[in-house]
């Protein structure tokens, strides 16, 4: 499994996802500046990882959506390579055109900062294979335009289309009400692309991989990935 | 030549900014605000003098970049 890692003006996560990523590959990923035109030759996954791109100017991951990588990433993503983007990276990939819908400013216009748990939807894709179906997961979220909003008509087609990947839950796998953080659709906290080789989602699994930081919910998805190729 | 883009929520989107908004300015008891939508403003100084190339390349600017189509609409004056 060969990973990069893209890294814009203002992600601040890379560090954490580098070290998610070698310790469920043994491969550090290539880390990527936005500017530059080409990934590595033979990778399998690019990760667009948090923070806060460009200052969050004009809209989230907007500026970000259109750097000079991301005519590769397409590129990379069109035929067929696995894209995964995490908070500011899945606002990125939204704006980017990867994945339908937009991130909004959470309902409450609070930040969110906590410990959240998520269902997962479906464990047939290279990112969720190691866990179960329906497996109800705690992992992190902390941001404050993570409100999932698309036309009905896209929310109807990534429901019917099973690309939904993630869900706001409580503990007991309750989904929606008091458990949605942030207002997002019909509770999505990420969805696949049509091929569900793209995956974007809110939370941050690369920071629970470690016991010493409340537990390890989030490696499963960084060694479901690096059983994929 | 000067051109003014307004970026605007389409209707039905929720903005809860401009919810917030409304909220302050009825507890500032400023009376027969029905509701407050937040937009943005964009001034832009174009160097040609063409209205009809200005308005192509504003155009796609917006559509590029400025609005997000999926809940934004814009309007551009010349």
């Amino acid at each position: 499994m060969k990973a990069a890692v893209i890294v814009f003006p203002g992600s601040n996560r890379e560090g954490d996802m580098a070290r998610a990523l070698e310790r469920a590959t043994g491969q550090k990923p290539a880390m990527l500046w936005h500017a530059d035109h080409e990934l590595p030759a033979g990778t399998d996954l690019v990760v667009l990882p948090g923070g806060f791109s460009y200052g969050d100017y004009l809209r989230c991951g907007a500026i970000a959506g259109r750097a000079a990588i991301m005519d590769a990433v397409r590129a990379h993503a069109a035929r067929g390579g696995l894209v995964l983007g995490v908070c500011n990276g899945f606002q990125i990939l939204c704006e980017s055109g990867l994945l339908p819908g937009v991130l909004m400013r959470n309902a409450n216009l609070r930040f969110v900062c906590k410990m959240q748990h998520l269902t997962v939807e479906r464990n047939d894709t290279a990112f969720t294979r190691q866990y179960a179906k329906g497996q109800v997961i705690e992992v992190c979220i902390a941001h404050g335009e993570g409100n999932y909003e698309a036309d009905d008509a896209t929310i109807e087609r990534l429901e019917g289309d099973g690309l939904v990947a993630f869900r706001y839950c409580d503990a007991k796998g309750i989904v929606g009400g008091p458990a949605n953080p942030n207002g997002s659709r019909n509770d999505i906290a990420g969805v696949f692309s049509e091929k569900r080789n793209v995956l974007g989602l809110m939370p941050h699994p690369e920071n629970l991989i470690d016991p010493l930081v409340g537990g390890v919910d989030g490696r499963a998805l960084f060694t479901s990935l690096a059983s994929a190729a | 030549m000067k051109a003014r883009i307004v970026v605007t929520l389409k209707n039905g989107v929720l903005d809860p900014q401009g919810k917030a908004i409304e909220g302050a300015l009825k507890s500032l008891g400023v009376e027969g605000v029905a509701s407050v939508r937040q937009g943005k403003v964009f001034d832009v100084e174009m160097a040609g003098a063409d209205p009809a190339s200005a308005r192509a390349q504003l155009t796609a600017a917006c559509e590029k970049l400025l609005a997000n189509t999926v809940i934004e609409n814009y309007q551009i004056d010349l």
